[in-house]
């Protein structure tokens, strides 16, 4: 087995180690691949058949075995990574502040940089968007120490609240946006009330499935919110009631028009890239002061030692309500400006996928770090987005990104805020 | 009362497959204490070995179906397993130590990688099987509605319930067994006395790969439909039994994936399909509200 010959201490003979080793993973590698790479179905009319197909299988179980021998003779005596972190944090928490300033200065002059052309702000908005609901998710997960695995139900509320309100009260963006956070901070409340007394892993399969009815709700409710085929032409956002339109409606002013420019259709989106770059930096200046709140500190708290809390007079109920409500206010906010940035939604936006990865960025960007979001989330969006052309193995260099990821860095990219004292060791998982 | 009792047939069939899987959760999650969201995409893969070698064994000429069955369930345990095994080896071992989300994540990853690695190799279109096993026994039958038990829900029930017993027994009475328990009291302790920590997880996930793989079996012959996506909605309820029945006991999650199963029968047969699955989260909240641990987790004690 792999593993015995891992764990012994390498053998005087290292080459002829690694090639026991290359040789047995590329055994196992052949067992896994013989069924469904050496086979696969294809569609014949009034079925499946089955075609083999088993020079793959070799190729696969060669490529196993190059990539472990390589790995086998390159390998370096396993280092404690965890300590050189440690040693790290203490002089990144100073660097992080500039670092945090410079990556803000770039942002805010992105639009007018000569390569920025639509598809960069596409992409840079999306990534913001994500910035955005890592920083919520950040306080319920990060923060507070509540594992919350439906996080895109809260973005779901607030995109469908905007949606719904413009399409039966006709309300603008500006009047949703504050309706779509309180709508879903209330949705917050909602789902925290129930899982209170839940620890650790009975709430994230609460919240899983919060998410997952949220989701059939929209789905099925169809007179209300119109089903699968979603909600289409969704009011654009305007500058303050000036519209981004080249044709003004009746006895108003279009945002070209008032400012005396060509009209382009590039004007909203950079409008677009500004207000969520406004929406993501409020929802970060406000996650940074609520930590130096006495609720900031009591969710820091609670995240480490709940009975602690409760002893020191700290009222988990308040704390853990108050810690969903705002997070899932963020989320709202963002699912509004998806709403209006995207002009259609449905509930295929929403998926559990989309927690997924909100979820990834947080822990990626190592829980509790504001920078390591913006981090994590630039590479999760930019990652798919360069590997557009490979198209359908996107999915696939995803996942494993994923795998590789957590197992590069369980920590997280930057490691988040540890409590300054705490006695003995942290306990296991 | 004739409605009922199909409902019930029909409910218990479907339970007993969510339970196979409940399985595999709910040991993993006993030994080492995490979510494997990996695990509906293994069920998902025995279920694609199984529609594989159905159909390779047919081209083959092989069509008596006891001796298929048999060979088809071996084959799809066996390769499952490896799967079970390499998942854990490559992507969870490496972070037994590593703070408690990281493995979360990885699982995730894994979950997606398994997903887009079926759908690439196989396709992104439904697969069918004609169904094998047909015909059935007539329990009842009052004015026009008959009450029906196939002759697939007999083997499915059967071999369910016979593979649950022979499972139970294994976690009571072997060395496996008590290397298992012990794990999951203590990981260090146990260690300190000798049992192989490694190789009791490898075999947990070993163990409930090949559950799994049983349940992915009887889908496929069950439904005769499969594709690349069935692990994500299968493994959330199975998941949500396991919680339901109370996490980290076997009992539970035996309990859990039959209460699942009813729930969405009954729901389905007397209100609406399209909310089963609603109903499904709505009553593991109501459970979990009066019973933080599920119905039959032990209630956590915490020392301070």
């Amino acid at each position: 087995m792999a593993s015995i010959a891992e764990a012994a201490p390498k053998p005087p003979n290292a080459l002829a180690g690694a090639l026991k080793e290359a040789a047995l993973a590329a055994g196992v590698a052949g067992a896994l691949a013989l069924p469904l790479i050496g086979f696969h179905l294809v569609d014949v009319t009034g079925g499946v058949s089955v075609e083999s197909r088993l020079s793959w299988v070799v190729y696969a179980m060669l490529a196993v075995f190059a990539g472990r021998f390589l790995l086998a003779i390159t390998r370096r005596p396993a280092a404690a990574s965890g300590h050189r972190d440690a040693r790290r944090s203490a002089s990144g928490k100073r660097n992080a502040r500039l670092v945090g300033l410079v990556i803000l200065a770039a942002v805010l002059v992105l639009p007018f940089l000569p390569f920025s052309n639509r598809y960069v702000l596409d992409t840079a908005i999306t990534v913001l968007i994500y910035v955005m609901l890592g920083w919520g998710l950040n306080v319920v997960v990060g923060l507070a120490g509540l594992l919350d695995l439906g996080y895109v139900a809260f973005y779901a509320v607030g995109a469908y609240s905007y949606a719904l309100l413009a399409l039966y009260l006709q309300f603008g963006f500006w009047e949703c946006l504050p309706l779509a956070g309180i709508l879903a901070a209330t949705f917050g409340v909602l789902l925290g009330f129930p899982v209170l007394r839940l620890r650790g892993d009975y709430l994230a399969i609460v919240t899983l499935g919060f998410g997952e009815m949220i989701r059939i709700v929209l789905l099925n409710w169809q007179d209300f919110t119109r089903g699968p085929n979603g909600i289409d032409s969704i009011p654009r956002p305007s500058f303050f009631g000036l519209p981004f339109r080249e044709e003004p409606p009746e006895g108003g002013t279009s945002f070209h028009q008032f400012f005396g420019l060509e009209y382009a259709p590039e004007h909203r989106i950079v409008f677009l890239f500004y207000l969520i770059l406004a929406l993501a930096l409020v929802t970060n200046w406000a996650t940074l002061r609520l930590r130096r709140l006495p609720i900031g500190r009591a969710w820091e708290a609670l995240r480490e030692d709940e009975i602690a809390c409760r002893s020191l007079g700290i009222n988990p109920t308040n704390t853990k309500l108050s810690a969903f409500a705002i997070g899932a206010m963020f989320g709202g906010f963002a699912g509004a400006f998806f709403a209006t940035r995207q002009g259609f939604i449905s509930p295929e936006s929403f998926t559990f996928m989309e927690s997924a990865v909100i979820l990834a960025i947080v822990v990626l960007g190592g829980m509790g770090s504001q920078l390591g979001v913006v981090v994590a989330a630039a590479f999760f969006i930019v990652l798919p987005e360069l590997a557009r052309e490979f198209a359908q193995f996107r999915m696939l260099l995803f996942g494993l990104a994923m795998v590789l990821i957590m197992l590069w860095r369980p920590q997280g990219l930057i490691s988040g805020r540890e409590p300054s004292i705490r006695l003995g060791r942290p306990a296991d998982g | 009362m004739e409605y009922f009792l199909q409902q019930l047939i029909n409910g218990l069939t479907l339970g007993g497959i969510y339970a196979l899987i409940a399985i595999g959760y709910t040991m993993v999650y006993g030994i080492i204490g995490m979510i494997n969201f990996a695990h509906g995409e293994v069920y998902m893969i025995g279920a694609f070995i199984a529609v594989i070698a159905f159909t390779a064994l047919g081209l083959l000429g092989l069509t008596w179906v006891p001796l298929s069955l048999a060979i088809v369930l071996m084959l799809a345990i066996g390769f499952t397993a490896i799967y079970g095994w390499s998942i854990e080896r490559v992507a969870y071992r490496p972070l037994r130590s590593a703070p408690r989300l990281a493995p979360l994540i990885s699982a995730i990853g894994m979950s997606i990688l398994l997903q887009n690695y079926v759908q690439v190799l196989q396709g992104a279109k439904i697969k069918t099987l004609p169904p094998m096993i047909e015909g059935g026994l007539t329990l009842m039958q009052v004015e026009g509605f008959s009450v029906r038990l196939s002759y697939l829900q007999i083997i499915i029930l059967l071999l369910t319930v016979s593979l649950m017993a022979a499972f139970s027994v294994v976690i009571a009475r072997t060395p496996l067994g008590r290397a298992q328990r012990a794990c999951e009291q203590d990981r260090r302790m146990a260690s300190l006395l000798g049992v192989d920590v490694d190789r009791t997880i490898s075999l947990t996930f070993v163990m409930g790969a090949g559950l799994a793989a049983v349940a992915g079996v009887f889908v496929t012959l069950y439904y005769g439909v499969i594709d690349f996506f069935i692990g994500f909605l299968a493994g959330l309820k199975a998941f949500t039994a396991a919680v339901l029945g109370g996490i980290g006991s076997l009992a539970g999650a035996m309990l859990g994936g039959l209460l699942i199963g009813l729930i969405e029968a009954f729901w389905a047969g007397y209100f609406t399909v399209e909310y089963k699955d609603l109903a499904v989260f709505a009553i593991l909240v109501i459970v979990l509200i009066f019973r933080p641990t599920g119905l039959l987790g032990q209630p956590e004690v915490e020392k301070v």
